[in-house]
């Protein structure tokens, strides 16, 4: 059994990496920046960018494969920025390794006068949409990118929202009114225009057909549009749209104290529930310096997986109907309805209890939860086995599904994909496994992976992740360390009450922690968990106030809907909708 | 009173009957599935949802029925009407006993597989007039889809033709007293069945109207009473090749005389509605080439065998 927790791979800097990286950049490297994970952080200037990062993907030891976000801060209203290099607006890119086990955090500095930063779009193609939301968001323009649209606001938004200076609640604004005049700019901004979208109208022998699938559309979960440019029935080209479901969920955590944030969370992955709060909660406790009891850590692991069960199956059944078999997403309904029920005799609600507090739970765990629990693992692994029968095992939905948007490691790597959707290439990595975190070092259980990569495999990999997820389940059952469920430390919030009638002070930092809530030191901090649906991270910069500064949420679904033409070009209509079932992504991840 | 062969109460009575039955499947259908799939469909209106049909109609009517301005809308309304007057008469040489039915024609199979092929001409020119891309996609598949799958249907069914001899529905039904042709055409009736579902684009075979693909493929646009016209052309159609796999295969109104002939015809044919009715809850649905190819390169061969088969045996004794 490893006793690594997580990060602690970037505890230790590698030496050589760090060797290299100095021999060759020493002049060039602005500043090296310590954070509250220790993940190697350093600054340069834009004009070394590229050079760095092709180091670092192509000779540095350990090798860098995947270009894992791309964001920015608005540094402008900062206070505490020791020894960082004077900047207003930094670009943040995170590098993730997958052979060495670790990431890499660069920094580049920007002045508002001149927002301009050359694109690594030929680096990595995943580059490319988290650019254009970089854009979108912060106005910072990537020369050579090529299409530095909106992507996530509408084309005719003015400004850009996550700049402090723009306004983040609707009181702030002008009321919103429709005149004919602007309706009109609105609906002339809508007309579909090949060009804009890469595409060519015909060919040398035909002309192609352009079908819009969405925003509203049976198959496409949720409000997603996928402009679809057709030969016959053959896909020639598909360009994906998003931005129908942003919240501005990032904003909001710029405002909304650390405490009550959770929530916010809960509704990113809205198939995730609990699960969301995971990162968050852990990326803040990480800055706090807060250590959770163990028992806080089981609860935590056994509700994420009951969450990580629910939302494999309504994808298995989704994934089922949109091969046009109707029946098995309400056998799966079913069971999902029944960990539910379970889930909200613990949490009190169902699909987004917002349950995890910052230092532990909310509430202790209820009388008889362990008959309850054992139903579960009673009734499910036979369920499973039917499925298996039904979806998995039919030959139809085996011709449908097999070879059909199949992808290699190199690519997931190259497009930013983790989660199932890698391990149905054949590479075995999970962050559960990999990089434990919340106590999974001390479970057993394996890592599912499949050969092709195709839309099957990636549907076998989640069946199989439901099993070991009740492995889980079980061993939290068995073994669920008695304790506390919130940890001993003046951050937790809301703090322990039985303290707070002993004397003033304790009642005096209750009183504030509850109406202001926690007081969060200057740090930044990156938490990642192997989420629903891939890796879900948050990254945090405080500024030693009640709010977060910037909060930063790469999901997992956003770099996945990214490679859908990649992978859909040459199929037809039908297998279209079968790579995006497959897919599982919910566009609140996307847009967040 | 009279009730012989074409008389006009005859043929109100298959007509209001047929209509009924369509228009109950639809609840039937809905309490079906919702008991296969762990739930319990509609269960309000009425006795156990029996209710739910009428609620249905009187919704159906009452909603807006709307013409796009973009279609073309001669065709547009035609369209509808074609495949509810099709199905309907095809009824018309079902023999359902041996004393009722609307004609009886010796060209009866003929007749069947004639207007099967008109059918295509509705869901065409729905799709087409439509002027909507999804309604343009499901009707090039459902054109594609009928036409290939009529061929078969009209190959698998000369084997039957051969064993009595006769295009007539009725003289088909008297030869089967000494047992089905299910047995001696087993073949032929999987195919048949096959192409059945296809010819009334039913799941798995509701390539022309997928849902999860093209939303609701050739009928689209269609909303109000001509939507309704498609949706209870379909399951009229379900009841028309329940009923002519019954006559064909299964001995049609023949049984024990414990219960009138009527009533096996019945018993028999909603039999096999309920097995369409339990594959549309079952099998996933196969991409519009793979079935083309299943189809042509291995349907279509196999019926032809069939009929080789058939025809070797027939004439060596």
């Amino acid at each position: 059994m490893k006793t690594a927790v997580n990060t602690s791979a970037n505890s230790e800097f590698a030496p050589n990496l760090l060797v290299g990286l100095r021999e060759e950049f020493e002049q060039r490297i602005l500043a090296w920046q310590t954070t509250s994970d220790n993940m190697p952080t350093i600054w340069v200037d834009r004009k070394d960018l590229t050079s760095i990062l092709i180091y670092l993907r192509d000779k540095a030891e350990p090798r860098f494969e995947m270009l894992f976000d791309i964001t920015a801060i608005d540094e402008r209203v900062r206070v505490h920025r020791l020894g960082q290099p004077e900047s207003e607006f930094s670009v943040v890119y995170h590098l993730m390794s997958f052979s060495g086990n670790r990431d890499f955090r660069i920094k580049v500095p920007l002045m508002d006068a001149d927002l301009n930063i050359p694109s690594v779009v030929s680096l990595w193609p995943s580059a490319n949409w988290y650019e254009r939301e970089t854009w979108d968001m912060f106005g910072i323009n990537f020369e050579g990118h090529p299409n530095l649209y909106r992507i996530v606001l509408p084309p005719t938004w003015e400004g850009h929202a996550l700049r402090k200076e723009h306004p983040a609640r609707a009181t702030e604004m002008e009321p919103f009114s429709l005149e004919d005049e602007k309706a009109e700019e609105e609906q002339n901004a809508l007309l579909f225009n090949p060009e804009e979208w890469g595409m060519k109208r015909e060919s040398e022998n035909s002309e192609f057909m352009f079908l819009n699938l969405g925003p509203n559309h049976p198959s496409v979960h949720g409000a997603f549009r996928i402009a679809v440019q057709l030969d016959g029935e053959i896909l020639v080209d598909a360009v994906p749209d998003i931005g129908y479901h942003h919240r501005g969920a990032e904003k909001m955590g710029e405002r909304q104290s650390w405490h009550t944030y959770i929530p916010y969370t809960d509704r990113i992955d809205y198939l995730g529930g609990v699960m969301n709060n995971l990162p968050y909660v852990m990326a803040v406790e990480k800055m706090a310096g807060i250590e959770v009891p163990e028992r806080v850590k089981t609860i935590r692991i056994m509700l994420a997986e009951m969450f990580r069960i629910c939302s494999h199956l309504l994808f298995y059944g989704t994934f089922a109907q949109d091969v046009g078999q109707l029946s098995p997403i309400f056998y799966m309904f079913v069971e999902r309805e029944r960990i539910f029920n379970i889930i909200e005799s613990i949490c009190g609600a169902r699909m987004h209890p917002g349950w995890f507090r910052i230092g532990g739970v909310a509430q202790d765990l209820p009388e008889g939860w362990e008959s309850r629990v054992r139903e579960l693992l009673d009734f499910m692994p036979p369920r499973i086995d039917e499925y298996d029968k039904m979806v998995l095992n039919n030959g139809i939905l085996k011709r449908r599904t097999q070879g059909v948007g199949a992808y290699s490691t190199q690519q997931a790597f190259d497009w930013g994909v983790t989660g199932a959707g890698l391990r149905a290439t054949g590479f075995e990595w999970d962050f559960r496994k990999n990089r434990p975190y919340s106590g999974y070092e001390n479970f057993e259980f394996d890592v599912p992976i499949a050969v092709n990569g195709d839309c099957y495999d990636r549907c076998a990999v989640r069946v199989e992740e439901m099993r070991q997820s009740l492995r889980i389940i079980k061993q939290c059952v068995d073994n669920m360390p008695s304790g506390h469920y919130k940890a001993d430390h003046p951050l937790t919030t809301p703090p322990r009450k039985e303290k707070t009638m002993e004397d003033i002070e304790t009642l005096i930092n209750h009183f504030l922690s509850v109406s202001w809530g926690p007081v969060i030191p200057p740090t930044e901090v990156t938490m990642a968990i192997e989420g629903t649906k891939g890796i879900n991270s948050y990254y945090l910069v405080s500024d030693g106030s009640t709010t977060s500064y910037r909060t930063r949420i790469r999901t997992p679904s956003f770099a996945h809907l990214q490679m859908i033409p990649e992978i859909s070009r040459g199929f037809m209509v039908a297998d279209l909708i079968a790579i995006i079932a497959s897919i599982d992504f919910v566009m609140a991840d996307v847009d967040r | 009173m009279d009730l012989s062969i074409g008389s006009p109460l005859t043929i109100g009575l298959i007509l209001g009957v047929v209509i009924i039955t369509a228009a109950l499947l639809i609840t039937v259908e809905r309490r079906l599935l919702g008991f296969w799939q762990e739930r319990l469909g509609p269960n309000r209106v009425g006795w156990f949802g029996s209710l739910q049909v009428v609620a249905d109609m009187i919704k159906i009517f009452t909603k807006e029925d709307w013409i796009p301005p973009f279609a073309d809308k001669f065709s547009f309304v035609v369209a509808p009407g074609i495949i509810m007057t099709v199905v309907l008469l095809s009824f018309a040489v079902i023999p359902f006993s041996p004393n009722l039915g609307v004609i009886d024609s010796n060209i009866g199979v003929l007749f069947v597989l004639a207007m099967a092929s008109l059918g295509a001409y509705s869901v065409m020119l729905g799709g087409l007039s439509s002027d909507n891309k999804y309604a343009l996609l499901g009707s090039l598949r459902a054109a594609a889809q009928m036409i290939s799958y009529e061929v078969f249907m009209g190959i698998s069914l000369l084997g039957v033709i051969a064993l009595t001899g006769s295009f007539n529905l009725r003289e088909i039904v008297e030869s089967q007293s000494d047992g089905w042709y299910i047995v001696p055409q087993f073949i032929g009736f999987v195919i048949f069945l096959i192409a059945g579902v296809a010819e009334s684009h039913r799941l798995p075979f509701d390539i022309p109207e997928a849902e999860q693909e093209i939303c609701a493929g050739y009928h689209t646009e269609y909303s109000g009473m001509k939507f309704g016209m498609f949706f209870v052309a379909e399951y009229i159609g379900l009841v028309l090749i329940s009923s002519l796999i019954t006559v064909l295969f299964f001995g049609g109104w023949l049984g024990p005389d414990f219960l009138p002939s009527v009533a096996w015809f019945a018993i028999k044919a909603f039999g096999f509605i309920a097995f369409f009715i339990l594959m549309r809850a079952a099998v996933p649905r196969p991409r519009y080439d793979q079935l083309m190819t299943y189809g042509w390169l291995f349907l279509l061969p196999l019926s032809l065998l069939n009929l080789l088969v058939t025809g070797a045996i027939i004439l060596s004794t």
